[in-house]
């Protein structure tokens, strides 16, 4: 099964790339970073801006501190804002996540989606929604429950005298997959009307987001980042192979499980707050590590995931005004082509794959 | 061996008790007597010919084309993580279904087949030429991502139409668990000949397959032409993937899972892998589908449900028994 289960080494992973590379790639780095930063920017305040009520952009900053018209004061500060925020938050942390896992498996399509993460939390929400009815904190919480259970339960399976990258993620699928089956056989079991509200869940939404969504997704991003920051010096070694990294002297098991708790944690909470928005986790690394020409790309991938999904949202909301649909409709419908662009314009040989 | 053969003789009784469990328990005798000596007048004879016999075969087929798939999928793309849905055949089905509810007010099972079809095959397409972008064509890394991304691009659509008209979201629910209830002898008809074709060309793809594993570079250098065996690979997967979607409905899990306990049977050369893939996918989908039809009485829990709940616990058994070396 060993060499079966070699995965294919992702863009960059070439050493001799690799070595050429580090001294030219931080400006190209720091660019990107701006880049992103700044479309970011863009799309949360237009997000702001932009609706049914519009709201011109010089008001902004005093409907943010509370002054000017009651109607625009509570329009920023109780609706767009907080969904602005829950769309930046949630983006970033499934990007952060998905690059996790993906740099800890050394392959391009793991994803917390795959892992069985997500598959727990949907578990989870659904069977809340069908059979409780279920709405707002208790689903939210009852999600990430799920989530986190799932993801216990997926590294105790996968536990035989330490964990091995390669099992955790075949447990992981196992898992998933009764999840999986679980959830469409509440979908078939549920009255038409919770179907559609699962649905909805299921594709991601950030409909009637408010701060009580904000919070819990930005104090995780604010513990967890650093941390995954700190850990991603191990994962450098990881990506060399669990045998290699330990004859280099890494503590493998304890990095591996730190870095597994940091993206099951960003993935549960951000899933806990907007559902499983499609495609988020799995894209945003793919892109920025095409976008930073280097294999490690946790802040990128954040940044990628944010502005993703910020985007994603505003055109949710607008495209068919006055329906809006959920967010997690768009995500793959902007982030698909642009990974496919890059892609096909990958002219370097080995930038392609 | 030993393994193909057990497999073999497990498949052997799954099939017979698929075709004598159900809602009227027929005896094995009968089940034999009705295969060997038909006789119209008899009514259990009856059940067995119009309605048990068309659901095994039918069970056979999308088993074993889901087997062979994941096989080629995985050999394909050189990745353990590629379920033969990858390639956008499952998505690309599921859109087809939703627009044939949704613009064409199609509503049987039979109409659906061709719809499904379609859309596979038009999907799987754009991803292979989307793959093949760029300047060093199709690599397993640009397929596996162009098919991800193009697989959740059409799922955006297919959630969109879904979310929009709910009375096709009650009519897809069920086609997308994946069935083999209400199945009758028509589509097995409809779908055969390209599953009968896909696997026959699927055999073959042992040895391209165990060339393709050494990589890129080694497989040149062995004389293989690897475009073509990439292509002549995801062909075989849309005639088979696109057959058994478009009878039964996507059902995952079987492709991604089977190669694996193929492969822990008996190492890695694909020769055996597709082989016994083969004989295990559909024990495990019939097997599963024989237990929906029992433990939900009077009704039955769908085969792409049961196969998931089933065949999970045992593959990770499998994946924590074995040691797993590293590159």
């Amino acid at each position: 099964m060993s060499a079966l289960l070699r995965p294919v080494a992702d863009t960059g992973d070439r050493p001799a790339t690799r070595r050429r590379l580090p001294r030219g790639t931080r400006p190209r780095g720091a660019a990107v970073g701006l880049v992103l930063l700044a479309v970011g920017l863009l799309g949360f305040a237009a997000s702001i801006t932009v609706g049914d009520f519009p709201v011109p952009l010089r008001s902004v900053p005093g409907a943010v501190l509370g002054t000017g018209p009651d109607d625009v004061v509570f329009i920023v500060r109780e609706l767009r804002l907080p969904r602005a925020l829950t769309a930046v938050l949630v983006g970033a942390a499934f990007g952060v996540s998905g690059a996790i896992f993906q740099g800890l498996a050394r392959n391009p399509l793991a994803s917390p989606d795959i892992i069985g993460i997500t598959a727990g939390s949907s578990a989870a929400a659904v069977f809340l929604i069908v059979v409780a009815q279920a709405t707002g904190t208790a689903l939210a919480l009852g999600a990430l429950a799920g989530g986190l259970l799932t993801a216990v339960a997926i590294y105790l399976l996968a536990w035989r005298r330490g964990v091995a990258s390669a099992r955790l993620i075949l447990v992981g699928i196992g898992v998933s997959a009764v999840l999986s089956a679980v959830t469409s056989y509440l979908l078939t079991r549920a009255e038409i009307y919770e179907a559609q509200q699962a649905t909805v869940w299921l594709t991601g939404s950030l409909n009637a987001r408010g701060w009580d969504h904000v919070r819990p997704v930005g104090l995780a991003l604010l513990v967890l980042v650093p941390t995954a920051l700190v850990l991603t010096r191990h994962l450098r070694v990881l990506q060399l192979g669990d045998d290699t990294a330990r004859a280099l002297g890494a503590r493998v098991e304890q990095a591996r499980l730190g870095l597994v708790l940091v993206a099951v944690g960003l993935a549960s909470v951000a899933t806990a707050a907007a559902g499983p928005v499609a495609f988020v986790a799995f894209v945003s690394a793919p892109i920025a590590r095409r976008l930073v020409r280097t294999p490690l790309t946790i802040v990128p991938a954040g940044l990628v995931g944010a502005v993703l999904v910020v985007l994603a949202d505003l055109l949710a909301r607008r495209a068919v005004a006055p329906t809006e649909l959920p967010v997690g409709v768009v995500t793959g419908l902007v982030g698909a082509p642009y990974l496919i662009w890059l892609l096909a314009r990958s002219h370097r040989i080995g930038s392609g794959g | 061996m030993l393994g193909l053969l057990a497999a073999v003789a497990a498949l052997v009784l799954v099939v017979l008790a698929s075709i004598a469990v159900g809602a009227k328990p027929i005896p094995l005798p009968t089940v034999l007597d009705a295969l060997l000596h038909y006789d119209p007048t008899q009514e259990d004879h009856l059940i067995v010919h119009s309605l048990r016999l068309p659901r095994t075969v039918l069970g056979l087929l999308v088993g074993v084309a889901l087997g062979l798939a994941g096989a080629v999928m995985q050999g394909l793309t050189r990745n353990p993580l590629a379920d033969p849905g990858i390639l956008g055949v499952s998505a690309g089905a599921s859109l087809a279904v939703v627009m044939a509810i949704h613009l064409a007010g199609v509503a049987t099972l039979q109409g659906y087949v061709w719809w499904a079809f379609a859309g596979a095959a038009v999907v799987s397409v754009a991803v292979y030429a989307l793959g093949s972008l760029g300047r060093e064509g199709a690599t397993p890394v640009k397929l596996a991502l162009a098919g991800a991304a193009l697989t959740a691009f059409v799922g955006s659509i297919t959630s969109a139409i879904l979310l929009i008209d709910v009375a096709t979201l009650d009519q897809y629910r069920f086609w997308a668990v994946g069935s083999l209830a209400g199945r009758d002898g028509a589509i097995v008809e409809q779908v055969l000949p390209f599953v009968v074709v896909g696997t026959v060309v699927a055999l073959g793809l042992g040895r391209t397959l165990n060339v393709l594993a050494l990589g890129d570079d080694v497989a040149r250098g062995l004389g293989q032409r690897i475009a073509v065996g990439r292509l002549l690979g995801a062909l075989v997967v849309v005639l088979l993937v696109g057959g058994a979607t478009a009878a039964a409905g996507p059902i995952g899990f079987v492709g991604l899972a089977v190669p694996h306990m193929a492969r822990a049977l008996t190492g890695p050369d694909y020769r055996w892998v597709l082989a016994v893939s083969a004989v295990l996918a559909p024990t495990l989908l019939l097997g599963a589908d024989v237990l929906g039809r029992v433990i939900a009485r009077p009704g039955e829990v769908q085969v792409g449900l049961m196969t998931a709940a089933l065949g999970a616990p045992f593959f990770i058994a499998l994946v924590r028994r074995r040691r797993l070396a590293e590159l």
